[in-house]
């Protein structure tokens, strides 16, 4: 009787704790997802040049990994598609849109652009799979000043076609660096399907190099961030790289506006949406609570800065 | 009119139409698609065997195409961004570039390696490069830039289906949908080295024997100088610009021909400056016309930074109009 009590004060203080972590979470999405409408509608404004890569659709990695992280002193290499992991990250939205805007402000001051972010322990590149062997390079530093820091770089399924990654893997494996490889499966390089672009499975090329490697449900954020949570202390605790596929899929063009896929696919996908499925998990007034908050802070910045382009142009 | 995208286009088709051995192979080429600059549109469609999609692999399918070449295919191979061809150096530098001199002149790598330079489309620094510096002056592969006022198409046909040498052709991102420019008004297109199949182009404002500064340029930088061309026109100062097909080798008795009609001569490249194409240039002219030049000569070239993603700053590190403007205005002081 009274073990059967415990047990239940456990499930429900689990269930409290996973709606807590669930709002958090919520909350950095909406915002990762309204920054990124929002650069979609600057640009068809014509207020922002170049190129923009939104993440919609897979803002469940970049939230549920980042917060498996400890943000002081762990690293993060990210990609062309990388808003989301910096937002979760630092959630400077005045300075991500800022620079993607090409504005002074912007976290590198409009130089580098959509693609080309840093701060802090935050580091971005345009060229795919680049980062591999600069995180490997993070890792080695860290490991041998006994930082204990964990760097995460993130790679899309196509980039897993770049040989510097399995060079990456092989040093990572052979000198026990704490690494993690995030690979966002989200089953499209640009206009080509995954099984154009990879053989075999991306699993069994992390077990080929002995690295610790596990797959999840990429748009389901809490399991996500447990899958995360566990391989990061791992990690932490000297147990060698990892790797950790998520799966996913992108529900918006590859960039601006270039998508020839089927619109009955791309529907397909839209119950799965990290955002939907947490919002069935949580009360409906707070998600639209939240998201009026995220896109009233947004509309904020984007005005602030549309006012001081005015002024500097 | 014909934009130099068309005629790439076009090109494409009618080497694939003419010869069983051509395929392509690069990134996002397939139909719908056709490439992200959309070079290869169409030619999925109607040579489905022969357009290869890859892998993102940029260094093993430049090697992939090199060895089809060596096995008696045409290859061309698609890098989606100019920027990315330093994955494909090893292959380029130490493969490609050496199996005919190394193995004494008995193979032959006919492959062409295509690819678009270039910025000015808020792309940053990792997008936007003209890289060909990397390449020149490696010996054994030519490397060649249609502007605007070639005829790009007809220079790809001869790199696909006549050249025994490797080739690097470098398109150019702002040029694609660009109009190929013809004599018209007051300006004058003319063609030398024609028996090359990659011609230079000269470009004149005038129709002297003699002119005020000659431009030596090449690829992309075409768009900003032919419309400098006509303004100066109306100012009566008259240029005579060449744009060499290949860049290297180098049609070097055309360019001494083209600095001879003015002796006054200005460089003008998108890469960066120092230690480039234009520094070669430089250093033929003055050799060859030791002398005999009215003036020193005037390097333009992209300034030794990252191109910067926002436009001010990007505008502020490329060569624009008004540098070119300005350096023909300093030698008629
Ligand atoms: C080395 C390199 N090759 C090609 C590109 C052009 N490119 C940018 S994103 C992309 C597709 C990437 O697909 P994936 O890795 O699956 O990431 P996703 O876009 O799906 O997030 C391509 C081909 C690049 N930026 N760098
Ligand atoms: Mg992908």
């Amino acid at each position: 009787m009274r073990n059967n009590t415990a047990e239940i004060v456990d499930i429900a203080a689990q269930r409290a704790s996973n709606i807590s972590r669930l709002k958090r979470f919520y909350s950095e999405m909406i915002l990762i997802r309204t920054v990124e409408q929002t650069l979609l509608d600057l640009f068809s404004e014509g207020l922002l040049r170049g190129t923009v890569h939104t993440c919609l659709g897979q803002e469940a990695s970049a939230a549920g990994v980042i917060n498996a992280l400890d943000k002081d002193r762990d690293i993060v290499c990210s990609n062309h598609r990388g808003h989301g992991h910096y937002l979760a990250y630092c959630a400077d939205v005045e300075g991500l849109i800022a620079e993607v805007m090409g504005l002074p402000q912007g976290v590198c001051g409009g130089i580098g652009g959509s693609q080309h972010l840093h701060r802090k322990n935050f580091y971005s590149n345009g060229i795919l799979g680049g980062m591999s062997p600069i995180a490997t390079g993070f890792a080695t530093a860290e490991k041998s000043k006994n930082s204990g820091a964990v760097t995460v770089v993130f790679h899309g399924d196509g980039a897993m076609a770049e040989g510097a990654i399995y060079e990456s893997f092989n040093l990572a494996a052979l000198w026990q660096l704490p690494i993690l490889f995030a690979v966002e499966s989200n089953k499209y390089a640009q206009s080509t399907r995954i099984e154009s672009e990879i053989a075999g499975s991306f699993l069994g090329r992390a077990e080929a190099f002995g690295l610790t490697a596990a797959e999840v449900d990429g748009n389901d954020v809490l399991a996500v961030n447990d899958a995360a949570t566990e391989i990061v202390s791992n990690i932490r605790t000297g147990k060698g790289p990892a790797m950790l596929v998520l799966d996913t899929y992108r529900m918006g063009p590859h960039s601006k506006g270039d998508d020839d896929r089927n619109p009955q696919e791309i529907e397909s996908h839209r119950d799965n949406c990290p955002i939907t499925r947490t919002r069935t998990q949580l009360d409906a007034d707070w998600c639209d609570e939240t998201k009026l908050a995220a896109t009233a802070k947004v509309d904020a910045v984007v005005n602030t800065l549309k006012a001081s382009r005015g002024r500097t142009d | 009119m014909t934009t130099y995208l068309a005629s790439l286009q076009t090109s494409l088709h009618n080497a694939f139409e003419a010869d069983a051995r051509v395929v392509l192979l690069g990134e996002d080429v397939l139909d719908p698609y056709g490439g992200a600059f959309k070079v290869s549109k169409g030619l999925s469609t109607d040579f489905p065997n022969r357009v290869m999609t890859t892998p993102i692999s940029e260094g093993a399918i430049t090697g992939v195409a090199a060895g089809m070449a060596m096995r008696g295919m045409k290859p061309v191979v698609e890098i989606m961004f100019g920027d990315f061809l330093t994955l494909c150096a090893d292959q380029i530098v130490n493969h490609i570039a050496k199996f005919r001199g190394m193995f004494n002149d008995q193979v032959r790598v006919p492959c062409v390696i295509r690819t678009p330079m270039g910025g000015g489309r808020g792309y940053g620094a990792t997008h936007s490069q003209s890289l060909e510096k990397m390449f020149l002056g490696t010996p054994e592969i030519r490397i060649v830039a249609p502007s605007h006022a070639h005829d790009p198409g007809e220079m790809l046909a001869k790199a696909v289906l006549q050249a025994e040498e490797p080739i690097l052709f470098l398109e150019n991102k702002l040029l694609y949908p660009m109009s190929l420019a013809e004599s018209e008004g007051a300006i004058n297109v003319e063609y030398w080295d024609k028996e090359s199949g990659y011609p230079t182009a000269i470009v004149r404002n005038h129709s002297l024997t003699a002119a005020d500064v000659t431009v030596v340029s090449y690829g992309g930088m075409s768009r900003v100088i032919l419309p400098l061309l006509e303004e100066l026109a109306e100012e009566e100062i008259s240029v005579t610009a060449a744009f060499p097909g290949s860049l290297q080798p180098l049609p070097i008795d055309s360019l001494i021909m083209a600095a001879s009609e003015s002796g006054r001569v200005v460089i003008a490249e998108e890469g960066t400056e120092a230690f480039g194409w234009g520094s070669e240039v430089s250093a033929l002219l003055g050799e060859h016309l030791y002398g005999k030049l009215e003036a020193p000569i005037v390097r333009l070239a992209a300034k030794s930074r990252v191109i910067p993603a926002a436009e001010a700053g990007e505008e502020d590190a490329l060569v624009q109009a008004t540098n070119i403007e300005d350096a023909i205005m300093g030698l008629l002081v």
